[in-house]
């Protein structure tokens, strides 16, 4: 009966969903020719240059590729630690 | 969108089909497209650029009729005009057969470019069936090019492989290519098990010119070399001859593929980008 549950409730999304964003992902990558460690490569380095210059939260950054039309964007979105914290 | 360039009566526009995946069904867009086309009274010549892999002239039911090919035609041992087979259910259909013993690399996109100059002024549509992938048979088939369309079915290889080749249509600045998304199953579509025409053109980011549902017909059809399109009554068959309407510049609604009008199939629609 749970088991039953629990395939009613928690459902594996269907399959068409999965290749949907298995496929958003993949395109990406063939599109920018970049490899998918290659992103979490470049936050690290972008994390350690923007600290350089201004207080970040390296937790909270994030770096990500959309698509706009048949383009690639890369997005950067990166909260800075408010002055004040900074000097008590 | 027209696609007929008007005003240019004397210069036929080249359309050539392609797919980055093979056997999505390009052979049978080219020749169902043909047959509606020149059903509409449209002068066509469709020419098989898969050198090696000859197709379209089984599946226009031309084969027995063969005495030229493409590459006697570049290489100078026949006048163009002897290499076209007309069709005889058709009154202004002509195929020019891929050679089929020879190698890919005796034609060249030069080639191409020269030989569609010629067909141009008698023609009003040069159809090119390509073969898929990304090598010669590709580019000799891009070159003289004026409408791109890209064959694909609702398929994760498919539609990946789809995206390399706008990708590359794009960059021979032959772009943007317009979409076929051939062989969609709408009662998979519909239990959520396919990808939908509204995912894969998200996905893919292009024009949609044409939407094909699997059909058996198309298989039968292609076994008596008897083009669906010329006459089928199927969807199948009347979502070919709508591409021949879009190509030539009318507006023609997407076919509902959904047998049942319910919520789901309202939805769709409503959903639909283009709004057609
Ligand atoms: N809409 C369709 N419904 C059913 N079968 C199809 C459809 N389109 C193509 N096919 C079949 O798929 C196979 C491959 O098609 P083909 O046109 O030869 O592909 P390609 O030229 O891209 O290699 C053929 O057997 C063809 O009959
Ligand atoms: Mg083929």
């Amino acid at each position: 009966m749970s088991n039953f549950l629990e395939k009613l409730f928690r459902r594996e999304p269907n399959s068409a969903s999965q290749a949907k964003e298995r496929l958003k992902l993949v395109l990406i990558h063939d599109r920018t020719d970049m490899a998918p460690g290659t992103l979490e490569e470049m936050k690290d380095e972008l994390i350690a240059v923007i600290s350089r210059y201004v207080d970040i939260e390296p937790e909270a950054v994030r770096i990500d590729m959309t698509q706009d039309g048949r383009e690639q964007r890369l997005i950067a979105d990166i909260p800075l630690r408010p002055a004040k914290r900074r000097r008590p | 969108m027209d696609y007929s360039g008007n005003g240019k009566q004397f210069s036929g526009k080249v359309v050539t089909v392609t797919s980055g995946k093979g056997g999505v069904g390009k052979t049978t867009l080219t020749a169902n497209l043909a047959a509606a086309l020149a059903a509409d009274g449209q002068k066509v010549v469709c020419i098989d650029g898969d050198i090696g892999l000859r197709n379209l002239d089984v599946v226009l039911g031309l084969e027995n009729r063969i005495v030229y090919d493409l590459v006697d035609v570049v290489e100078g041992r026949c006048r163009l005009r002897q290499a076209m087979i007309r069709d005889k259910r058709l009154p202004e259909l002509y195929l020019i057969p891929a050679a089929q013993t020879r190698d890919k690399n005796a034609v060249s996109p030069s080639d191409m470019i020269r030989l569609t100059n010629e067909l141009r002024p008698e023609m009003d549509w040069i159809l090119i069936d390509s073969p898929a992938g990304i090598e010669r048979g590709f580019r000799n088939a891009i070159a003289p090019a004026d409408i791109v369309l890209v064959v694909t079915n609702p398929e994760v290889s498919a539609v990946r492989d789809a995206d390399r080749i706008i990708g590359l249509i794009e960059a021979e600045e032959k772009g943007p290519a317009r979409l076929v998304i051939n062989r969609i199953k709408p009662a998979m579509v519909k239990r959520g098990e396919m990808l939908s025409m509204e995912d894969v053109l998200e996905l893919l980011a292009i024009e949609l010119i044409g939407l094909i549902p699997d059909d058996e017909g198309v298989v039968t059809s292609s076994n008596r070399g008897n083009p669906i399109a010329i006459e089928g009554k199927s969807k199948a068959a009347q979502s070919f001859r709508n591409i021949a309407q879009r190509l030539q510049g009318h507006k023609v609604p997407f076919l509902e593929l959904q047998e049942d009008g319910n919520l789901f199939g309202r939805l769709a629609r409503l959903l639909r980008p283009g709004g057609n």
